[in-house]
């Protein structure tokens, strides 16, 4: 073991679990955001509300990452309208603010989907967005009907007791498989790395082209992701005890 | 038609066999695997208990990207050096072995898990009939134990086993010739990655749509003779 060349490339690899953080943190809020409704819909007692959002889980299930990254990063470039509308070539947004005779240049540069950071973003939270609306179904299934009802009783209306009393247990009930998804996903970030996205795997590989020595810098990914995954772990544990209301209920 | 494959369906055909091969010996792989690891997690002895334990953590806590990756690369030289000290010249392994063994790895790390939780939830009582009849610890195993935990195991190696057939599409990687790095080779000759990759996403979500057929056909053998519990 070359304990040396792990020492000299670290400030790369933090730099590059620095990325995966990034990547992991937006698309998991965001998935979040996006399942909320979809998760909603599915625990529906219509038929016809479960069916809607089913198509998008069934294919963001059923498929590997992997292929939802490349029809999205190189599929979508196939479409002559596609490559010249905003989402995959980004714009500015500019504007000079001017007050007597101060001046203020504005500019603003959102990147689209031609930027491999912005793409793995959006596919990574549309992935975990079909995960996460299931894990919310479970959550708002698993609220005893006895305290739906009591809301029910109380003159609650039905977005009143989705509002205060569902969700907020949902969301108790729920926490450890989401937070089983958060470390899903860590592991899935690696996947960016096949899109030329430079974040923990994929700078390890560029390492590795300039030093040729896999194990040791592999072994040193692993350690991070280790690390990252352990940390995550915690803080969920601390956010589980924080949100629990009383001893006796959940575990 | 929507889908023009410019001929290249009997590639990605292939490429579907290579996938459900890597798929099934990963899978035998991974369950022998999950088994030795549930037993020695289960087991009475301090050093196996931790061996288990400290298997399915490591290798759960670290992405099978990055398995694929260290045991296809990182064996290079180790496998070099062993050639030449059995003199059989180069040794190294190939994309389907690597990814088996990466797969299979990872596969048997989340199985441990599921066939821990099996053999604890057999009750002690049976166990314990075993002995009172005198039968050894291997027939214990064997036959009180084992049949049982398949029923509760199933569900759990079920959706392990749809995670693991998605996982496969990382070995393509390392160049193993299966749908994803078929599908790359017609996207470089076509110039048409959407349709190609499309494609691929069709063939796999019809393998997970067969997976979850055979799955519920596995349940519902496993379970005859026991009532259903309401959901």
């Amino acid at each position: 073991m070359n304990w040396e060349v792990i020492y000299k490339y670290l400030p790369k690899l933090l730099e590059g679990a620095w990325l995966t953080i990034e990547l992991v943190a937006i698309a998991v809020v965001a998935g979040l955001i996006l399942a909320l409704p979809m998760g909603i819909a599915r625990a529906s007692r219509h038929w016809y509300v479960r069916a809607l959002p089913y198509g998008y889980i069934f294919f963001f299930r059923g498929t590997p990452l992997l292929v939802q990254l490349f029809l999205l990063y190189y599929g979508l470039s196939q479409f002559e309208s596609v490559r010249q509308s905003v989402f995959w070539a980004g714009t500015t947004l500019a504007h000079t603010f001017t007050l007597g005779d101060w001046s203020w240049d504005f500019s603003l540069r959102i990147k689209g989907l031609r930027d491999p950071f912005v793409c793995a973003v959006v596919t990574m939270t549309l992935h975990t967005a079909a995960y996460i609306a299931e894990i919310l179904r479970g959550a708002i299934q698993a609220v005893p009907p006895g305290e739906i009802e009591a809301a029910r009783a109380l003159g609650m209306s039905r977005a009143q007791t989705m509002r205060h009393i569902i969700l907020p247990r949902a969301a108790r009930i729920g926490l450890p498989a989401y937070s089983n998804e958060v470390i899903l996903m860590l592991k899935a970030s690696a996947l960016a790395s096949t899109i030329t996205l430079l974040e923990l795997t994929g700078m390890s590989r560029t390492i590795i082209a300039r030093t040729y020595l896999p194990v040791e810098i592999f072994f040193a990914a692993g350690v991070f992701y280790l690390v990252i995954a352990y940390v995550l772990v915690q803080a969920f544990r601390l956010l589980e005890r924080k949100l629990r209301v009383d001893a006796c209920q959940g575990r | 038609m929507i889908l023009n494959l410019h001929g290249f369906g009997h590639a990605l055909w292939e490429g579907t066999l290579v996938t459900i091969q890597l798929a099934l010996s990963a899978l035998a792989l991974g369950l022998v695997l999950g088994l030795l690891g549930a037993l020695a997690k289960t087991s009475s002895h301090k050093p196996l208990q931790w061996l288990g334990g400290s298997y399915s953590t490591i290798v759960r806590g670290v992405p099978e990207l990055l398995w694929v990756l260290l045991i296809y690369f990182g064996t290079v030289q180790g496998l070099a050096a062993l050639g030449e000290f059995l003199g059989v010249g180069s040794l190294e392994l190939n994309p389907f072995a690597a990814g088996t063994i990466a797969l299979g790895l990872c596969f048997g790390a989340y199985a441990t898990e599921v066939f821990r939780g099996a053999i604890l939830a057999i009750p002690k009582g049976h166990r314990e009939a075993g002995m009172a009849l005198g039968l050894s610890r291997t027939r214990i195993l064997w036959r009180l134990i084992l049949p049982q935990m398949w029923r509760i195991a199933l569900p759990g190696l079920g959706n392990l086993f749809m995670i693991l057939m998605k996982d496969t599409a990382l070995v393509s990687v390392i160049g193993l010739e299966e749908i994803m790095r078929r599908s790359q080779i017609a996207v470089t000759a076509s110039k048409e990655p959407f349709t190609f990759y499309m494609a691929a996403a069709c063939i796999y979500l019809g393998l997970t749509v067969i997976a979850m057929i055979g799955m519920h056909l596995l349940e519902k053998r496993a379970s005859r003779g026991f009532v259903r519990s309401a959901q």
